[in-house]
């Protein structure tokens, strides 16, 4: 592997950018999926499932198929075959089995999106029920221990955590629950497939161009290089548009019967609840031992969570207890309940948003029990190296941003009496939590950079710098932020970068996920500038090219990376409605070297307002006897509004870390979450006095 | 069935002919190829289709095109003339009050809308004077753009926006 010889010196990184797609985001004219022009594109509309498990056993299209402007219907019975490889989310009307309520069982593709929805509402189907579970019982007998989180052991035991919670001179063990969680991106997952013979052309909403190409090859057992993804703008993703979907594959699949034709398909509103994905349930066992001073002795955090049975996928919740405090005896479980559901994946600081909820919870229970200040509590227990690897950190300051985090809230005048505060009939209370998220690195990235202009170029500009690699734009700034970035690799103002995104034409790429992006994408681009300078200097010819691959990180096994911060809130619950509300929230993050000042504190802005909405308002019912969500719309399934939101304030705390990437920057997407719900709790405890342990915190817990 | 209709939208005057059952929405962004407002939810509850339907904000997708025959659409990109942007649009960019955009066309048409409501004196559940004039104070704000989601959850950034453009129309 190699590294870069010359230090990434920030010019544009660091300065505030605006968003260069914002003018025409601004003016609506920044083309998503099913805008992208084209002509003739058919409108599909699916049939799905009534019930939870069972088999088609009869399917009437004559109905739909007599319709005027209904072109095609597919179902199990004539839909093209698919690879042996496809599996049972992806193997989509390849059988009369069905797996899961929602699951497609029919497509209707049409010349108007009106007829392809009354079309598919004239297809009729007989289906066998069979008998199912759809909600979670911590106590199934079908209860097993998967075999690995996506990073991490399913299980981690240091020391003998029972003998030493047994020897502990204060113990505290809760219990904290966790609802299913829909991500719900304002832009519905949509596709657009056309085939050209044995090429498949695919506009989709995703986060990963290269994964949606993976999954597509191997749904239709065809290389990759005879797909071509292209993805210029996506209405947000949150994890969900990170794996790829059955509607995908569908709309793909459906497009094999008209050549040469575009098939496009939105989900409805409704259908993102039932075939894209959610945050699993969690039912979290936490106990702490600790000594009269509050030095943590023994934690355990044993985790049970709901899951499907068609894919599996660990909500890593206790991970979060892995690294935050210092305790000799540690014991980390995570266990699944499979069920007759479809397959949860990604959501927004997956394992940290709901795990902390229950460790930072457990950490404010336990400093009342003790009688310490709750944010002088987490300073003491701060491990001197990485309580999981035995690492040194490549830089940790949780203890600066409590420290500033206090002094910017006024937390040293607050009195820890609970229930104390009646203000005009509202009671008012304050919490504290910590936060933290791993650095993560996605390898194979490749990045091209190429001269324009230029020596024997055209015009008589300077030189211009194409610089083409397939990141997603998903509303987190990677425009802007990969333009700093290869603006200053190249040591060239960020005018003369020309940044080609979204496009599986441009190569490999790791997805717009696990708050990554700019280390995979940004480190690769900065190896690729390296490429390019040592071949060409800085005054190369017209088409002069180089190209890289993502680089290991030569620290990775030396040092423990992530990312810090402490969320300090306000809270006021109605005295006689229980109404809850947040006045004021605080986030003080260290995160390292922040590229984009402007659209950075959107990103902290926006994990605070998820995690805000995931303790007051989120929640998906499901119905035991037919296994949908009840509250299939943003009707039903409440996500905060502008005036849930009070004062947010954001801030972060410079921090120079020369280990994470050259840029020396940590991932921002997701820390904001995290800790948000436990410091919301903690407050509304400090409020009223009643300790509310499941989430979303509603009013009748203070009736 | 179907049904001709004339819409002008963003200043171009069109005629179509549409399914009776086409929405407003469907009928610019199907129909017109006038994509700028967004398709979040179809059903009202998201507020992503918000456009000025004869100069008030209205959801699109909740309106029958056949009932808005010789209606006049202006949508977000329609505000300010190519090349140039409408100050709330303005205020949106410098502010960084959006991130994936999705919601932002709407979020814009309905503050443009609000702001015109505001200054007709036309009073919020949380306005304490019902017959006084209305001051756009940042609870304001945010009450009044309640009805258009951001699962980004820009709101901080929306209100920023939208106070720096209220307060200098006030003026």
């Amino acid at each position: 592997m190699t590294t870069a010889s010359r230090p990434f010196v920030p010019r544009a990184t660091g300065r505030p950018m605006t968003r260069p797609e914002g003018p025409q985001k601004v003016r609506g004219t920044a083309p998503y999926t099913v805008e992208t022009p084209g002509t003739d594109a058919l409108y599909l509309s699916p049939v799905q499932a009534g019930v939870a498990r069972g088999r088609v056993t009869a399917i009437d299209t004559s109905a739909a198929e007599a319709l005027d402007g209904v072109v095609a219907v597919l179902t199990h019975e004539d839909a093209p075959r698919l690879a042996r490889e496809a599996d049972a989310d992806h193997g989509v009307l390849q059988s009369a089995t069905i797996h899961q309520h929602g699951q497609y069982l029919a497509a209707v593709l049409a010349t108007s999106s009106e007829t392809a929805r009354e079309a598919a509402s004239l297809v009729t189907v007989d289906v066998v029920e069979e008998p199912h579970a759809a909600v979670l019982d911590e106590d199934s007998p079908e209860v097993y221990a998967p075999a690995a989180l996506v990073v991490g052991a399913t299980d981690d035991t240091r020391g003998d955590p029972e003998t030493a919670l047994a020897d502990a001179e204060v113990v505290l063990r809760a219990t904290y629950r966790t609802p299913m969680e829909h991500h719900q991106a304002m832009e519905p997952h949509a596709t657009v497939a056309r085939w050209e013979g044995e090429r498949l052309v695919v506009h989709e909403a995703t986060q990963a161009v290269s994964w949606t190409r993976q999954a597509l090859a191997a749904a239709f057992g065809l290389e990759e290089s005879s797909i071509e993804v292209i993805s210029q703008h996506v209405g947000g993703g949150f994890g969900s548009k990170g794996g790829t979907h059955p509607n995908t594959v569908l709309t793909a699949l459906a497009a094999r019967v008209v050549p040469g034709r575009s098939v496009r398909y939105a989900l409805t509103r409704q259908q993102t609840f039932d075939l894209v994905g959610y945050r699993p349930a969690t039912v979290q066992h936490v106990a702490l031992g600790a000594d009269r001073d509050g030095r943590l002795t023994a934690i355990t955090h044993d985790v049970v969570t709901q899951g499907s049975r068609i894919g599996e996928f660990v909500e890593p919740a206790a991970a979060f207890s892995r690294g935050m405090y210092a305790a000799e005896a540690r014991r980390t479980t995570h266990r699944v309940v499979p069920l007759d559901i479809g397959a949860p994946t990604f959501m927004r600081a997956p394992g940290e948003a709901p795990g902390s909820f229950a460790g930072e919870s457990a950490m404010d229970e336990l400093a009342i029990e003790l009688g310490i200040d709750p944010v002088e509590l987490r300073v003491r227990n701060e491990p001197e190296v990485d309580p999981e690897t035995g690492l040194p950190f490549s830089s940790r300051n949780l203890v600066a941003c409590l420290r500033r985090g206090a002094e910017r809230f006024g937390w040293a005048e607050r009195d820890p009496a609970p229930r104390a505060r009646l203000v005009d009939g509202w009671w008012h209370g304050t919490g504290v939590a910590a936060a933290s998220f791993p650095v993560v690195r996605f390898p194979g990235s490749e990045a091209t950079i190429r001269a324009v202009g230029g020596r024997d170029g055209d015009g008589d500009g300077p030189v211009g710098y194409a610089v083409e690699i397939a990141a997603a734009e998903i509303g987190q700034g990677a425009r802007a932020a990969l333009t700093a970035i290869a603006a200053d690799a190249l040591d060239v103002p960020v005018e003369r970068i020309d940044l080609r995104i979204g496009d599986t034409a441009f190569g490999a790429a790791g997805p717009a996920g696990g708050s990554a992006g700019t280390t995979s994408w940004g480190a690769t681009i900065v190896e690729a500038a390296e490429r390019f300078r040592d071949k060409y200097g800085d005054d190369p010819d017209d088409g002069d090219e180089a190209d890289a691959s993502t680089p290991d990180n030569p620290w990775a096994s030396d040092y423990a990376m992530h990312a810090y911060g402490a969320h300090f809130v306000e809270v006021a619950v109605h005295a006689d409605t229980g109404e809850i509300r947040v006045p004021r929230m605080l986030g003080v993050f260290a995160a390292g070297r922040i590229v984009n000042p402007l659209t950075a504190r959107s990103q902290f802005l926006g994990g605070m307002t998820w995690g805000l909405s995931a303790a007051l308002h989120e929640e998906s019912v499901l119905d035991d006897r037919f296994g949908h969500v009840v509250n299939r719309d943003l009707a039903g399934y409440h996500v905060a509004t502008n005036a849930d939101v009070g004062a947010v304030e954001v801030e972060w705390l410079d921090e120079n870390d020369p280990y994470v990437n050259p840029m020396g920057t940590k991932g921002i997407g997701e820390i904001g979450i995290v800790g948000v719900a436990a410091a919301i709790a903690n407050a509304a405890h400090h409020a009223t006095g009643v300790r509310v342990r499941s989430l979303p915190i509603t009013l009748d817990a203070f009736l | 069935m179907h049904a001709d209709l004339s819409l002008t939208v963003d200043g171009h005057h069109h005629t179509l002919t549409v399914d009776t059952r086409t929405t407003v929405l469907d009928a610019l962004r199907e129909h017109l190829a006038v994509t700028s407002p967004k398709k979040g939810c179809d059903h009202g509850q998201c507020g992503a289709c918000t456009v000025l339907l004869d100069g008030r904000r209205t959801l699109s997708c909740l309106s029958l095109a056949v009932a808005h025959d010789g209606a006049e659409v202006t949508t977000a990109d329609g505000l300010a003339p190519e090349g140039e942007l409408h100050p709330v649009a303005q205020a949106f960019l410098d502010h960084d009050a959006f991130q994936c955009g999705y919601c932002t066309p709407g979020q814009i048409c309905s503050a443009v809308g609000m702001l015109d409501e505001a200054a007709a004196g036309h009073p919020s559940v949380v306005t304490d004077d019902l017959a006084g004039p209305v001051t756009l104070d940042r609870a304001e704000i945010a009450e009044r753009l309640s009805g258009n989601l951001c699962r980004c959850g820009a709101y901080a950034h929306i209100v920023d926006a939208v106070a720096e453009v209220g307060s200098e129309v006030a003026r």
